[in-house]
Formats: structure tokens, sequence, C-alpha cells
């Protein structure tokens, strides 16, 4: 597909609009979905090993990164059945750190990059930014999208920076962050989606954590429509990653039926979708600790963080 | 408008928790008789998830509660009690109908109600004085005792003396800073739920006082298991249901209170707050 702003915009213009009043609509019936027992202990170790544990503070310190490494690789270390969570999330600057501690536990480093949470910078930043992160061991890269150049219509310009970040990244996984708190409207979410993923984007990811609202189930449901109909149409499968605002197992649950329902079997995989989180794993691992023991757990028997 | 005058306007009583009035989770209820056996009123009948719901709500309040100023909290107990007398002839009315009494005893017994919550509330600033010390030890240091709310207590209330009894088990608990899930009496739960009532309107942070109606057997032993309620008042178990709690509140080393037949009318000591206090114990060098 070429790149100019009039075939972008005649393409993405083109998609069918979004029943605001629909997605609402289904993502809330698909809420009210009851999990119970077998499968609600399946879903909570499911949803441990989508978690991609994230801190991103302007107070993070190494020895910070260092213990949550530790919890990521060991998230209840009295009980070795939990799964490992997918990845760490942390700034570029703390990659280098994270990468040693995690190296040979399987779990990823994902880095945020390119100017993040605004993404206000110039296209030379963000890609020193993207390949720096990379040479430090990042395995995947979140990167924001110029949601200023989208809202005001230059999609290209948006098209050639996640080009740009893509080439910069090599051969780390790139989410495209859209930030759909900032993009106004469900039609722009669903736009915002496909250009990221005609630009060559592995992952599609909601929101960077730091505007309200961050992810919620109708934009999550409209980005999952977006990467099912996004390999109907090419045949190229593309993860989706639901970040900010999911505290409690009974929405991250709510999260894997509204995947299931929406874009099927194959994307509940810790490969295909993953939640950016990091109050979550605690809540998840009180859950599963209940489920075990019968007898409702408490916080002050989990780390902090 | 019927000729036989105006329909009845029942009142749906509902749980108390975190400072708003849910029903059940479970959209359960249970009905409430009087001593005579008569229908007084359908009581919500709480679930293990409304208890789980009232320990978060309790958590959430203790920050706050535990670090207002003993005077504060003080000044609040003695307006709930001052909004409880402006409800003396609701709460006698009950009391007549829980316990049978004549309507001149259950006035002594809401007074005393209202009387122990200002004996309590003149607590607020002094228990710290008699619980903590300045302890003499053998080095240059200055070696301070305070005493320091336990956490969020779970308190059976006792079946029988259902205003009295409740405020004589729920005030010593939250004097001291410690926030609360209460489970009314089973048998009288509706002074309860008008106590609740008091308890809103009364400056009392939501969430210090949580009340759940339903059956007691059904709620205790979550609580007693619960791993992030720190202490348990069993005054309102029977001795089988309390051996239950207790097994259970030893798992993660509770507080327990299990107290003998007690006369709600006597003086009833300093033991009810302190089992719910920790003593934290400071070294400060001299000198510096």
């Amino acid at each position: 597909m070429a790149s100019s702003n009039a075939t972008l915009r005649a393409f993405l213009y083109g998609l069918p609009g979004v029943d605001r009043v629909g997605a609402d609509q289904r993502a809330a019936t698909l809420g009210t979905r009851s999990i119970k027992t077998t499968a609600k202990a399946e879903a909570i170790d499911l949803a441990i090993s989508m978690v991609d544990l994230t801190t991103l503070e302007g107070a993070d310190t190494p020895g910070k990164v260092r213990a949550m490494c530790a919890k990521a690789v060991r998230p209840d270390p009295g009980e070795p059945s939990v799964p490992r969570v997918a990845a760490v999330c942390v700034y570029p600057d703390l990659v280098a750190c994270a990468a040693s501690a995690l190296s040979g536990s399987g779990v990823k480093v994902a880095s945020v990059a390119t100017g993040f949470p605004s993404g206000r910078t110039s296209l030379e930043v963000k890609t020193a930014d993207t390949a720096l992160a990379v040479a430090a061991g990042a395995d995947e890269i979140d990167m924001v999208i110029d949601r200023g150049a989208f809202l005001a219509g230059d999609l290209a310009r948006v098209f050639e920076e996640i080009v740009a970040v893509k080439q910069a990244a090599g051969d780390a996984h790139l989410k495209v962050i859209l930030e759909t708190g900032e993009l106004a409207t469900y039609d722009n979410v669903r736009r915002a989606s496909w250009l990221a993923m005609l630009a060559g984007a592995d992952f599609i990811k909601t929101s960077t954590g730091k505007v309200s609202p961050a992810a919620t189930p109708p934009v999550t449901l409209i980005m999952l429509e977006a990467v099912r109909d996004f390999r109907a149409a090419t045949g190229r499968m593309v993860g989706v990653k639901a970040a900010g605002g999911i505290r409690t197992t009974k929405d991250a649950i709510k999260y894997l039926v509204l995947v299931n329902e929406t874009a099927g079997e194959d994307w509940l995989d810790p490969a295909w979708f993953r939640i950016g989180a990091s109050s979550l794993l605690n809540d998840l691992l009180m859950q599963r600790q209940k489920m075990a023991t019968g007898r409702y757990a408490g916080p002050d028997y989990f780390t902090l963080d | 408008m019927s000729e036989t005058g105006r329909l009845a306007v029942r009142k749906t009583y509902k749980l108390f928790v975190g400072g708003a009035f849910p029903r059940s989770e479970s959209g359960r209820s249970y009905v409430v008789s009087s001593s005579k056996g008569d229908f007084l009123a359908n009581a919500a009948r709480a679930s293990r998830k409304d208890a789980r719901d009232a320990v978060v709500a309790a958590r959430k309040a203790f920050p706050g509660w535990s670090g207002a100023t003993p005077y504060n909290r003080g000044q609040i107990l003695y307006r709930v009690a001052e909004m409880m007398e402006g409800r003396r002839a609701q709460f006698v009315a009950e009391v007549v109908d829980a316990d049978g009494v004549s309507a001149r005893k259950a006035g002594e017994l809401v007074d005393a109600a209202v009387d122990r919550l200002v004996w309590y509330a003149g607590w607020s600033d002094k228990i710290g004085a008699i619980q903590g010390a300045a302890n003499p030890v053998a080095g240059p240091y200055f070696n301070l005792s305070t005493a320091e709310p336990t956490g969020v207590v779970a308190v059976v209330a006792p079946p029988f003396g259902p205003l009295l009894g409740l405020v004589s088990v729920v005030a010593p608990v939250i004097v001291t800073g410690n926030t609360c899930v209460v489970v009314a009496s089973e048998r009288a739960p509706l002074p309860s739920i008008t106590l609740a009532e008091v308890l809103a309107t009364s400056d009392l942070p939501g969430g210090v006082v949580n009340i759940l109606t339903g059956h007691t057997g059904e709620l205790a032993p979550w609580l007693a298991g619960h791993m992030d309620v720190n202490g348990i008042d069993l005054t309102g178990c029977d001795p089988d249901l309390a051996r239950t709690c207790e097994q259970e509140a030893a798992e993660n080393l509770k507080r327990v209170l299990r107290p003998a037949k007690t006369d709600w009318l006597a003086d009833p000591g300093l033991d009810r707050m302190t089992t719910f206090l920790e003593t934290k114990t400071v070294w400060h060098p001299v000198g510096i």
C-alpha cells in the first residue's frame, strides 16, 4: 500500500464506522459472563502468563527493576506452579538492568521508547531511542504514535514514523501504542489500529497508562475486531495489548472473554494478547491463593511491587 | 387513596458497607420476627462475598481512621451518641419488638447504649496514657511504648441485647483506631441497621464500621479465615462456632477475643479495647 496522505485517508476513512452504542453494549454484555471454578483457575493462570509487568515511574531505580524481575520469574515464591509473566516493561535506561536480571529466564524485556509517553520529539530522537533500547537488550519495543499528527490528519507522518521505528527496532517486536484516550472517537481507534498494522506493527496497544481513560473493554473490542479483520484481509496476525486501568482479576477475565469472543482462540496466548499492568498481578495471585486454600487472601502476604 | 387510609410504607433493610447501603450481592433476604413471633421485616442475608467486600472497605478506611487524632475520633463518637439520642424513640420501639421487654426497660437499655458510647468516646485520648509507657532501660536511650490499633477487626455481635450489646462490642474496637466488619445479631438485626443509619449521618468516615446482617454461622468462619483481617471478636458465636472460628483465625495469627458470658449493663472494663491494640516500642538515643 502506498503511503501518501491521500491514499491512506481514502482507505482509513473508507473503513466502516463503529457503532458506538453497539460496541459499548457488546463489551458490557460479554463482561457479564460468569467464569467459575476450574475455568476460573485456568483463566487466572493464563492471565498471569499474559501480564507485562510494568514500572514506568520517574522514581524507578535499578533495585526496584531487579525486584520486579525476580517477581516476574517467580510471581509467588511460595507456589512454584504459578506461571511466569510474559514480559517486564521498563524505561529504556533500565533495559540493561532488566535484561541482566532476566537472562535465561524466558521472560521478555520490553522497553517503551520514542519519547514515551507523549511522543513529542523529533523522528531522529525516536529512532535513536529505539535503537539504544534494542542495543541494551530489549526484546520488545513499545512505541507511541504521534497523536497530534493523527488528529491533524497527517496520516502519512504517523505511518512513516512507525515504519522508521520498526526499522530501527530490527528483530525486536514492535508494539504500537495508540493512546485511545486521546483519539476522541471509536472510529479513530479503528483507523489508528489499521494504520499501525499497515505500517508493520507486531502488536497494537491501547494506552500508555498515563492518560485517563486508559484501556476500556469497548476500545479493546474494536482493536480485536481490527486484528481479526486484518488477518482475514492480509493473512498476517497482529497481537493486542490492553494496558492501564486493569487492576482486578475480574477485569482481566472480562478481557479474556472479549479476546475469545472477538478475535478467537488463536489470540488466547501470551504471544498474541498481553495485559500491561502492575497491581493486577497481586490480585491474580490473591485470587489464585483463595482458590487453592479456600480462604480469602490478604495483600500483606505479597510483595508491594 | 383507599378509604381505609394510607398504605403502609415498608422499610427495606440493607447492609452497611463502605458508608453505603447495598443489598446483598446474593440477592437473598430472610424474615425477621419479633420476640412474640410476629413478622417484623425482611433483612438482607449477606453472603461470603459481601463479607469480602466489607473487609476491602474496612481496609481502605483504616489508614485514615487510625491516622486521625484520638481527639478527633472521640469527637466523632460523641457525635454518634448525639445522633442516637435523636432517634431514641425508634431504638426503643425496635428493642421492644426484638426483646419483648417493656417500653420502660427498653428505654433504660437504649440510654445505657448511648452512655456506653459516651464512655468509650472519652477513652479515645486517654487509652494511650494507660497502655503506653516510658520504659527504664540500662542504656543511654529513651525507651517509649505506645499502643497502636491492630487493623481490621471482625466483630460477631451478641445475639441478645441487640442495641446495647452491639454498641458495647463496636465502640471499643473503633475508638482506638481499628476499623471493623460487624456480623449483626441474626435474631434481631433491625437495631443494627438503624444504628448504621446513625453512623452514616454522623461524620464517621465510610468503611470504619461495616454491618452485615445474615446467618452468623455462614459469615463468621469466612471472616475468621480471611488473611486480611487482623483480629476477631467471637462474642456472638456459640461454642461450636467459636471453636471453628478460632481454628480458622490461627492461620494468620489473628487477635482473638472469646469472652465469657457478659453482663452488658456492668462496667465494661478495658479488655475490649486492649485486646485489639499492638504495642510499639521505640528506642531513641539520649542526647541527639
